[in-house]
């Protein structure tokens, strides 16, 4: 059968069952677009491209699926990179289509041409230019495979607008079948055996889990781990989510802005399990005190992050479902193990971390009527009983949204975690709301963050997304404050953002709604009105200027040499 | 440690490039690169010799596998192996020197490919090594230029 190469990468689409695209067009593919609009797939017109990839991004964390963006050639693709970036670091499934100049004028300088393959080529899983109309449609099933499957990410197809309007061959899906990519998603028993008896044999045991639990959806046979063996168990800020946040075993996050009690049971325990974690340096501090009394066990679906950055005993290369569920089976079918000795056996180790909980819980002070910002997330919390999807910008706001809104839920927290991309949050809330429209999002956002990808108020406003933006408004780069104040001698060099807009006002402009609270008592009202509103609102909370995040482990330090306050 | 690994790619556009991309962007370093295409033309060979210690091996070994047009990854000195590399050498041979570059060059079973009045070019392969060796040598006679392929590698059969 043969079609435009336009009705065939709608056909494709409709093929993987993509329903919604964010996209921004241009010259070259407007007849990409044309074809869209008769199609079945929703096109969200952002209003600008880094935000198209953010949105994506969140859309597929919420779904569970690829995202997808498309975007025209030169200035269009180039403002993808740091969404891009973003996924990959993330290891978020993606596509992203972008439109190139035709075949014959690529390497001429041609206007609106860049090599947009080459300059993605390390930040993106796979990619590809598409030369030979004929080979368009195979490309696409295996982009979505490749982002989709093993440790995903981003990939990108550069289309060439002479092939997008030519006639292509659309020859019937068959399941795609690599010969140089096999990802391994089945654990080795001989592994998942030795990783058992060594579980069994621990005392102070701790469960270190990251976004591979939740990319793997395997939050459930985690729980179930845990529980059964009554391991304390940490999450990394991409693995919020992964294991309810509420559960008494649960120790909150780990790493630089980790609690005290994660960081410590981490530095005494005498076996740490990470699941689907990677080691970065923001959750290990100063590697060679790392763990430093731990055997590891790490299971991973991909076998570079093992052994990369810390020595493995017992290294896993499977999907953590797979092995999970593995490790679950073995235990079920153990005659001699027992529950009830286990819950003692780790007893006292459960103890000394309730002391720490107990002795350095997380927490602020109050001060009158001055907002802290740490209250405004624990009423967002108790407001939306922790339902809430939650999308972040970059900074404190961050990791004060890290801390205190206790995720009990997987997909539910969105942020960039790797990359750190300020200007991810807004248009991951749209994402996120266009993925799950019955659902409250929330995007706990700075000041600065906020205003670049601001732009996006007029894309939630023609979508209908009731996104609701939490600015913790403290007039500064905070996070970059925060070290000022404390290792360059409060020179606030480059921080001050005490000339911003009128936040409220904008969002009139924009044909949202404002609100602001400036004292203690005004915050209630005003997350009340905003979840009442049936529109985008924007929550200026202005907060205590100087507010630090605390704990904090200073870059380069062990993660024991935590400042409290 | 040195290491010299073989890496079967497919033969496409900007394939190389992820690899020496790869390289260059996780700070690995690469003493020498060959590609070539093999009996399947759409397959070539990588051979690539670095050094690091056995951790940073590990990694980059996996990293090359994580490529998605890679198809294989072996470190052939994991077994044993013959390493080949050949040079091209244009060396001063005026006449008080000729006879003594013809005959190093015999000593090295070298072959002459090239001869002016005041200059042989001459072809030496062998292991790094060896063309190390004749290098050292024949620079007090007077080197003028030298090309050389990077080192190729393969591993010897199991002699069972
Ligand atoms: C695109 C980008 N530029 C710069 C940074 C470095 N950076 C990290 S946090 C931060 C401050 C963010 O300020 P704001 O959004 O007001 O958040 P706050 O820390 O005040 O909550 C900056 C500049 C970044 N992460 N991303
Ligand atoms: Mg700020």
């Amino acid at each position: 059968m043969k079609m435009t190469g336009a009705e065939a990468i709608v056909k494709c689409l409709e093929e993987q069952g993509v329903e919604v695209i964010f996209g921004f067009p241009g010259g070259v593919i407007i007849d990409l677009f044309d074809e869209l609009e008769k199609s079945s797939v929703t096109n969200v017109l952002v209003r600008h491209e880094q935000a198209a990839v953010h949105a994506a991004d969140a859309y597929g964390r919420v779904k569970g699926e690829v995202g997808v963006a498309l975007v025209t050639s030169g200035p269009g693709a180039t403002n993808t990179v740091t969404g891009i970036a973003s996924a990959y670091c993330d290891s978020i499934p993606m596509v992203v289509f972008t439109g190139q100049v035709p075949t014959g004028l690529i390497g001429n300088d041609a206007f609106q041409e860049v090599d947009i393959v080459g300059i993605t080529r390390p930040c993106t899983k796979h990619n590809y230019l598409v030369k030979d109309p004929n080979e368009l449609v195979s490309i696409i099933r295996e982009a979505f495979y490749i982002a989709r499957t093993g440790r995903p990410g981003p990939v990108l197809i550069d289309l060439p607008k002479d092939v997008v309007i030519s006639k292509v061959n659309f020859p019937e899906p068959t399941p795609v079948k690599m010969q140089t990519y096999r990802p391994t998603y089945e654990p080795h028993p001989g592994q998942i055996a030795k990783a058992c008896k060594e579980i069994l044999k621990a005392k102070r045991p701790v469960l270190y889990i990251g976004g591979g639990v939740i990319a793997s959806d395997s939050n459930e046979e985690l729980t179930e781990l845990a529980t059964k063996l009554n391991i304390p168990t940490t999450m990394t800020l991409m693995g919020l989510g992964g294991f309810p946040g509420t559960h008494k075993l649960s120790m909150g996050m780990l790493g630089m802005h980790g609690t005290y009690f994660a960081n410590m049971a981490v530095s005494k325990c005498d076996l740490l399990i990470a699941v689907g974690s990677r080691f970065d340096d923001r959750v290990t501090g100063k590697i060679a005190d790392f763990a430093p009394h731990a055997k590891i066990i790490h299971i991973d679906i991909d076998p570079t992050s093992i052994s990369k950055n810390v020595k493995v005993d017992i290294p896993i290369v499977a999907d953590c479902k797979y092995a999970l569920t593995a490790m679950n089976r073995w235990l079920d079918v153990q005659k001699d193990f027992n529950g009830k000795e286990q819950e003692e056996k780790l007893g006292p180790w459960l103890d000394e971390i309730n002391d720490w909980k107990r002795k350095h819980p997380l927490g602020y002070v109050e001060e009158g009527d001055i907002i802290k910002p740490q209250f405004v997330v624990q009423k967002l919390h108790e407001m939306t009983n922790g339902e809430a999807i939650i999308s972040t910008e970059v900074g404190q706001n961050q990791m004060w949204a890290a801390q205190f809104y206790h995720f009990n839920n997987p997909r539910h927290f969105l942020t960039s975690g790797g990359l750190g991309v300020m200007g991810y949050g807004f248009p991951a809330a749209i994402g996120a709301q266009m993925a799950a429209p019955d659902k409250t999002v929330i995007d706990i956002a700075g000041d600065g963050s906020i205003q670049m990808n601001i732009q996006e108020l007029a894309t939630s406003r023609q979508y209908k997304c009731p996104v609701k933006i939490a600015i913790l408004n403290n007039g500064y780069l905070g996070m970059v404050r925060q070290w000022q104040e404390l290792f360059y001698d409060k020179r606030y060099a480059g921080t001050d953002l005490s000339v911003g807009p009128d936040f409220v006002k904008l969002a009139e402009a924009y044909g949202a709604v404002g609100l602001r609270a400036t004292k203690v008592s005004e915050v209630e009202p005003v997350i009340k009105e905003a979840l009442a509103t049936d529109n985008t609102v924007i929550m200026d909370f202005v907060i205590a200027r100087e507010e630090g995040v605390y704990p904090m482990v200073p870059a380069g330090k062990a993660t024991t040499e935590m400042l409290l306050s | 440690m040195k290491h010299t690994i073989s890496v079967l790619l497919q033969n496409k556009p900007g394939v190389l490039s992820r690899v020496t991309g790869l390289f260059s962007g996780r700070g690995f370093n690469i003493e020498s690169l060959s590609v070539a295409e093999t009996l399947d033309v759409g397959v070539s060979c990588l051979t690539l010799v670095t050094r690091g210690p056995d951790e940073i091996i590990e990694q980059i070994t996996k990293q090359l596998h994580k490529l998605i047009d890679v198809i294989k990854v072996v470190d052939v000195g994991d077994s044993e192996f013959v390493e080949r590399e050949m040079a091209l050498i244009r060396v001063k041979a005026e006449s008080h020197t000729r006879a003594e570059v013809l005959r190093i060059i015999d000593i090295f079973r070298g072959k002459v490919v090239d001869v002016s009045p005041k200059s042989y070019a001459v072809e030496i392969t062998g292991p790094r090594s060896k063309i190390k060796a004749v290098i050292d040598i024949l620079k007090p006679i007077g080197i003028q230029e030298i090309v050389r392929t990077g080192t190729i590698a393969m591993a010897r059969a199991k002699k069972s």
